[in-house]
């Protein structure tokens, strides 16, 4: 593949969640809903990647929960950023499914599970802390959690609980210069109450971006196509207005393509 | 019409009624709410810095959004930030609403941002006994603040002393920027106990709290739409079906955002209620309120027809038509109008025509040759006019 063609076209995606050239967001939660035809976990990647960059000055916090770290490992080297040395260089904090406490403990007391969330915003603070101590300045600090229903699976099922943890890592973004990616699944909640989950989130978020199959139907060429909604946010410059963005994507072995609908022949 | 509500968040409460409640509800589909909500609230803020409402002071409970937003917000409304910390106090609901920070070690290299004096914390959301006394602690605060009290001990000074005496009739608002949030944590009747405690509580003058709709049952709106007096939903302005494709939702979505219809509740206090209905649009600044038919009418003018030839007059095509003189009307030339209505006499009509109309009794020598006339003489005076008689009255009809 040319490179040169290839630039251009990643930047669709950048252009549409305002990233800078040092990983920079202007926003402070990102929700990704995805569906089982179309993954949305490749965005999560493009924007480890990008955020782990050699420009960008920040450190990430992951809550790698859909798969071990193994997994992401194999996929961000084929893309050409090797995650192992970021995480000996504390630039990435990984938290696996296994390291949650209140899963290990099992039970189903309500208030062992909010200690069990309380200890992981606490595990998330500690790192931010020790990466401030490290680099002087710091940075900036992402926490990707992928995903959301895994968690709430953890918490037993409790959804309350899970907001509650979203609510305080909601918080760090308005008092540090933190930013929250979320992952969720559009399409596992059947029933209006479990719904409820996912507006809240919706309301929660900056930016959501839909992945979804093509509503034409399966194509060779097409993976899929994102929805990218930017929510009007207050700036320097007063309020900003709300945008749309509408394309399409195709996953290659170790890059992505976004296009236009229409433009790719 | 937001001006109307505005204006009865103004006016605050009578003597022996509950405060006036707004409710505004929106949706994901048009999720406009907060923008509304921080117009009234930057509103009202600005009304009680400029001491036209009877409130005296505003109580902010934030579970939505942080308070220094609240008071970045405020600041850019163009509210003075010494009215803000005089008469705003923020209950912080948003940044430890379980005490989670209580309990764990806090951050050794947080920047420590300066405290605001008007921002209190509170930590524990599920109770809201609490949370009440908490509102009615910072709600007193905002009354007695007014006696220009620079240093916060000769304030508190203040505030011990009013309180022993207890002669202070002052109102506050309270605004909630959430109730969605609070639900979360408490029961639907704790909630709104704690709304009518506030309502009738005769220390508020008004409460405004927002809610989204689509995460609770239809019943909560209801429960909430009872304890208030005015209710302001949000309504898509283009409604998206299912049949519709991903990418025309894209642009039902791009529509939607903002963009929006206001349907406004009111209810008097005879029962009668009032539903009206306004567009809202958001800008660089803020909401915008229009009548719903300002915009409508424009597209009613370029949905006609392209024709050839005018349907309407212009203004100058108009002023020409007023200037042209119809061949019955007189044609100006200073004489009086002569036209014959049939019900004069003869004689009459001579004497008051001039000499030089003709008279009907005139000589066949005097008439100029080759033109024709009709004479016509009356039998008599006594006559009725031709014009009054019914020509058939002899016809047995």
């Amino acid at each position: 593949m040319n490179p040169s063609f290839s630039s251009p076209t990643t930047n669709l995606l950048d252009e549409a969640l305002g990233i800078g050239r040092t990983g920079s967001v202007p926003w402070r939660i990102a929700l990704v809903q995805d569906c089982v035809e179309a993954s949305g976990a490749f965005l999560l990647h493009h924007l480890l990647k990008r955020s782990l960059s050699a420009e960008a000055a920040g450190a990430v916090v992951f809550l790698g929960l859909a798969q071990p770290f193994s997994h992401y490992d194999r996929v961000l080297r084929k893309m050409g950023c090797n995650l192992s040395l970021q995480r000996n260089k504390n630039k990435l904090h990984f938290i696996d499914l296994l390291d949650l406490e209140f899963l290990v403990a099992g039970g189903t007391d309500q208030n062992a599970i909010e200690d069990g969330f309380m200890n992981l915003y606490n595990r998330i603070l500690r790192f931010i802390e020790a990466n401030n101590l490290m680099h002087n300045n710091g940075g900036w600090i992402r926490i990707i959690i992928d995903d959301i229903s895994l968690l709430e699976i953890a918490a037993q099922g409790s959804s309350s609980h899970t907001f509650d943890f979203l609510q305080y890592c909601a918080t760090l973004t308005s008092e540090l210069d933190c930013s929250l990616l979320i992952l969720n699944h559009g399409d596992i909640y059947s029933s209006e109450e479990d719904q409820r989950l996912l507006s809240h989130l919706d309301y929660l978020s900056d930016v959501v971006i839909k992945a979804e199959t093509l509503s034409t139907g399966i194509a060779v060429d097409v993976h899929g196509q994102l929805t990218i909604i930017n929510k009007r946010a207050l700036g320097e410059l007063g309020w900003s207005s709300s945008k749309v963005y509408n394309f399409q994507f195709k996953l290659k072995e170790n890059a992505v393509e976004f296009f236009y609908p229409g433009t790719k022949f | 019409m937001a001006e109307s509500i505005s204006r009865s968040l103004r006016d605050g409460c009578l003597e022996g009624e509950h405060a006036p409640a707004l409710t505004i509800e929106d949706s994901l589909a048009s999720s406009l709410g907060s923008s509304v909500f921080d117009h009234f609230l930057a509103h009202l803020v600005s009304q009680i810095a400029a001491g036209k409402s009877q409130a005296r002071g505003l109580v902010l409970v934030a579970f939505n959004r942080s308070p220094a937003f609240y008071l970045e917000l405020l600041r850019r409304k163009g509210v003075d930030a010494q009215h803000v910390d005089k008469r705003v106090r923020i209950l912080d609901c948003y940044s430890d609403p379980l005490g989670w920070k209580k309990r764990v070690p806090p951050l050794k290299t947080a920047q420590n941002l300066p405290v605001k004096a008007n921002v209190a914390c509170f930590s524990d959301a599920r109770d809201t006994n609490k949370l009440m006394a908490s509102i009615l602690d910072l709600g007193k605060g905002t009354s007695y603040s007014e006696l220009d009290a620079t240093s916060c001990n000769v304030l508190n000074l203040v505030y011990l002393l009013t309180e022993f005496v207890g002669q202070d009739k002052s109102r506050f608002a309270v605004a909630i920027d959430l109730v969605s949030s609070l639900l979360r944590y408490t029961s639907l009747p704790t909630v709104a106990g704690l709304l009518n405690k506030l309502r009738s509580n005769d220390q508020t003058s008004c409460i405004v709290w927002l809610i989204h709709s689509d995460l609770h049952e239809q019943r909560v709106s209801a429960a909430l739409a009872y304890v208030s007096t005015m209710v302001a939903s949000i309504q898509p302005i283009a409604q998206c079906t299912d049949e519709q494709t991903s990418q025309q939702n894209s642009v039902w979505l791009g529509k939607n955002s903002d963009k929006a219809k206001l349907h406004v509740r009111l209810k008097r206090r005879n029962g009668r209620v009032k539903l009206l209905a306004e567009e809202l649009h958001l800008d660089q600044v803020g909401v915008k309120f229009t009548a719903v038919g300002a915009q409508n009418s424009n597209v009613a003018k370029s949905l006609l027809p392209k024709v050839q030839f005018n349907l309407q007059l212009s203004e100058q095509e108009r002023v020409e038509r007023a200037k042209v003189v119809l061949p019955y009307e007189h044609q100006g030339n200073g004489e009086e109008i002569q036209i014959y209505d049939g019900r004069r006499s003869l004689s009459d009509s001579i004497s008051i025509s001039q000499p030089s109309v003709a008279s009907p009794v005139i000589s066949d020598t005097q008439v100029a040759p080759g033109i024709g006339e009709i004479h016509y003489v009356r039998d008599s005076d006594d006559e009725q006019p031709d014009s009054d008689e019914d020509p058939d009255d002899d016809l047995d009809i």
